[in-house]
């Protein structure tokens, strides 16, 4: 019974992001972009938490739906709402077509999910899921890989959320305008 | 039991999704971007009790940030035209 609701969880929730990501892209109006965008960085940051990699779901979240939403928005403050029809939308289908095509043919050499024997599995995953608790002590195998094994990525991804921190110091302590209207 | 209330938080999202979709005007999209946020919160914190892994509320804490300030974002975008 858990096991049967716990696949209905993961595919409703797959479900969504592909909802969300399709209607990302298909409307024109490109606030309604902005928002759904965030809505399916939300989503996709709750699959990498029951994925656990919890580290993973908090930057995708400070990223997708913060920094993002704030990038988009300055974009959109420069460029307008409403998208233009594209004068060309042969082309931009034969590319996304190809492109597609080409990642679909690469997932037919992928290994099946979650397959013991992958490559993946057998190189240095088993020292990390027998060894890592003993070497750092924590007891998530994906945080101790983040925080301690590759530390220095890590360092990379904090100076990303660092900027995420100081566009929030923009957006709430902005500069006061000098004419009141 | 907890999967049964997860289930009910996803149905929840779903409706929330199709209201950020078909939405009549911008601020109702707004406001059913941040009940979006909202859910997912409470998705977290069912997670982080059902895998019995509690420094996901911590997790949980960030995405309310998060939240509230990508909406403060949208306020003030429509507000003042400017970010700054």
């Amino acid at each position: 019974m858990e096991i049967l609701m716990s696949k209905m969880f993961d595919v409703g929730l797959l479900t969504l992001l592909m909802v969300a990501a399709l209607a990302a892209v298909l409307t024109r109006n490109l606030l309604t972009s902005t928002i759904i965008l965030s809505v399916y960085s939300l989503l996709m940051a709750s699959m990498y938490l029951v994925l656990g990699a919890p580290d993973v779901a908090m930057t995708e979240a400070a990223v997708g739906a913060g920094i993002s939403t704030f990038l988009l928005l300055a974009v959109l403050l420069l460029t307008g709402i409403e998208e233009k029809p594209s004068p060309h939308p042969i082309l931009p289908l034969f590319v996304i077509g190809i492109t597609a095509a080409g990642l679909i043919y690469a997932t037919l050499g992928m290994p099946a999910f979650g397959d013991a024997n992958s490559p993946a599995s057998q190189h240095v995953s088993p020292y990390f899921i027998t060894e890592s608790m003993n070497d750092i002590g924590i007891p998530n195998v994906v945080t101790s890989i983040l925080a301690s094994y590759r530390g220095f990525d890590t360092l990379g991804e904090v100076f990303v959320v660092f900027t995420a921190g100081i566009s929030v110091l923009m957006l709430l302590g902005g500069k006061k305008e000098k004419q009141p209207k | 039991m907890i999967y049964f209330a997860c289930i009910v938080v996803l149905v929840a999202m779903a409706a929330t999704l199709s209201r950020c979709i078909y939405a009549r005007t911008t601020y109702d999209r707004i406001l059913a971007g941040n009940v979006f946020g909202t859910e997912t919160v409470i998705l977290v914190a069912l997670l982080a009790h059902l895998h019995a892994e509690y420094y996901l509320l911590d997790v949980a804490m960030v995405y309310a940030l998060i939240n509230f300030v990508s909406t403060i974002a949208y306020m003030r975008f429509f507000k003042h035209k400017s970010l700054g």
